[in-house]
């Protein structure tokens, strides 16, 4: 007798559900941190602002 | 359908608009562009992971070809913004080492395991597959563990980061990029089947927006797209949430990833184009009159398996400094060398994690065949 296999949820239940955990990060997240300074924003386009970028990338160490 | 189309445009205006009130217009900005990634990647299917299993499964290689397409358009960019703005945007370069072409090799065996990469998972699970769903959870997970130890992984041995553009200069260094690229295109032309090298039209619009939206991030946030990066910083949130002293850690004690540690995610340009590239993918499957079906249904192991090689991947991605987003597609375009070791290393881990997919991936027996109890 093979196992019983639970009904899987459709694509947009899924996706309900992974837009939720989305979410429920940032809301966590927003609690956590401290609200951004608007003032304290970098320029909208870092080509021709003058500013060093951050370095927060997938390939920094 | 006009009411559910009206409402997914106000959503993704709404999440924009969201970032732009609360983190700058920057923040906004790199949500519309993430939102591009995820509309192009989900609603004109173009894709990473697939493509290295068509090549090899089906001697496919029309979504391959699109994709060094969209590299060398972006490189062809990049290479002088590059040069000429040194201190306003910087490239994905990184080292080459031991680690490096390990982490690539595993992460090209489980994307496969996963059926999706870095970009893929967020796509899978923005467009409701169940599977990327919970690779998503995995990938985060082991991005974040992966920054525990990437120190002593890196100390194995690595050489230092080679550019092209620090080898032959920024104009020669574009050349032999476009020349390599069309010759990896020769190469996979000839091994693919008749009818099935030249891209569609599709796949030709796709690579163009890519490497458009592509440029778009590196112009606006200074840096290349990427994906790991961010995953991982929301997985050293969560486990800050839950008591762990992450930043007494190597990896989040240095000073720009104490910053972004610190501060919120919507200041983290990876954060903001993975929210944006998943919520991109949502509305491209919600604008479809037909959603499509869902995955195979797995057996309960395979659902483990499934987890267990996320949970590996992100893991191996922070290894290999990237996934097929940081370090393939935005390493080679920007002229690193760790790009081009990290293809290599990764599709053979990605032969292999084809090969293993019909023993770790059984599909559940269907409803019809169980016997009632």
């Amino acid at each position: 007798m093979s196992a019983s296999a639970p009904a899987r949820p459709s694509r947009p239940v899924v996706a309900f559900i992974a837009l939720g955990l989305l979410a429920a990060v940032v809301l966590l997240d927003s609690l956590r941190s401290p609200a951004v300074d608007l003032f304290a924003a970098p320029p909208p386009i870092a080509l021709g602002s003058g500013v060093a970028p951050g370095g927060a990338h997938c390939s920094g160490g | 359908m006009l009411w559910n189309r009206t409402g997914l445009v106000l959503f993704a205006l709404a999440l924009a608009i969201f970032a732009f009130l609360t983190a700058g217009v920057r923040a906004g900005l790199l949500v519309l562009v993430g939102l591009g990634f995820g509309l192009v990647l989900e609603g004109m299917r173009f894709g990473f992971a697939g493509p290295w299993r068509m090549i090899v499964t089906d001697r496919d290689g029309r979504g391959l070809i699109a994709q060094f397409l969209a590299i060398g358009l972006t490189a062809a960019a990049a290479f002088p913004l590059l040069a000429a703005a040194p201190d306003e945007l910087f490239g994905a370069h990184a080292p080459v080492g031991l680690a490096m072409i390990a982490g690539a090799f595993v992460f090209g065996a489980t994307m496969q395991l996963v059926m999706g990469c870095g970009s893929g998972t967020l796509v899978n699970a923005g467009s409701g597959n169940l599977v990327g769903l919970v690779a998503l959870v995995g990938f985060i997970g082991g991005s974040f563990l992966g920054t525990l130890h990437l120190g002593w992984w890196t100390g194995l041995g690595a050489l230092p980061v080679i550019t092209f553009q620090g080898l032959w200069g920024a104009d020669a260094g574009l050349w032999i990029t476009l020349a390599l690229l069309a010759a990896l295109g020769a190469v996979v032309a000839l091994r693919a089947a008749p009818g099935k090298r030249m891209p569609p039209r599709r796949l030709w619009i796709a690579a163009a927006l890519i490497a458009a939206l592509a440029l778009a991030n590196l112009v606006i946030a200074g840096q290349p797209w990427g994906i790991v990066y961010g995953l991982g910083l929301w997985g050293a949130k969560l486990a800050e949430a839950g008591g762990a002293d992450v930043a007494a850690t190597a990896f989040w004690s240095v000073p720009g990833n104490a910053e972004r540690l610190g501060a919120s995610i919507l200041t983290d340009v990876t954060s903001l184009t993975n929210i944006g590239l998943l919520a991109g993918a949502f509305i491209a499957m919600r604008w479809k009159v037909d959603p499509g079906a869902q995955t195979t249904n797995l057996t309960a192991a395979s659902w483990i398996a499934v987890l267990m090689a996320a949970l590996v991947m992100g893991y191996s991605a922070r290894l290999a400094f990237g996934c097929n987003v940081g370090a393939f597609f935005s390493g080679i375009s920007t002229g690193s060398l760790h790009g081009w070791v990290w293809l290599v290393a990764a599709f053979g881990g990605s032969y292999m994690g084809i090969r293993m997919r019909p023993i770790l991936l059984r599909p559940a027996a269907p409803a019809a065949e169980r016997v009632p109890a």
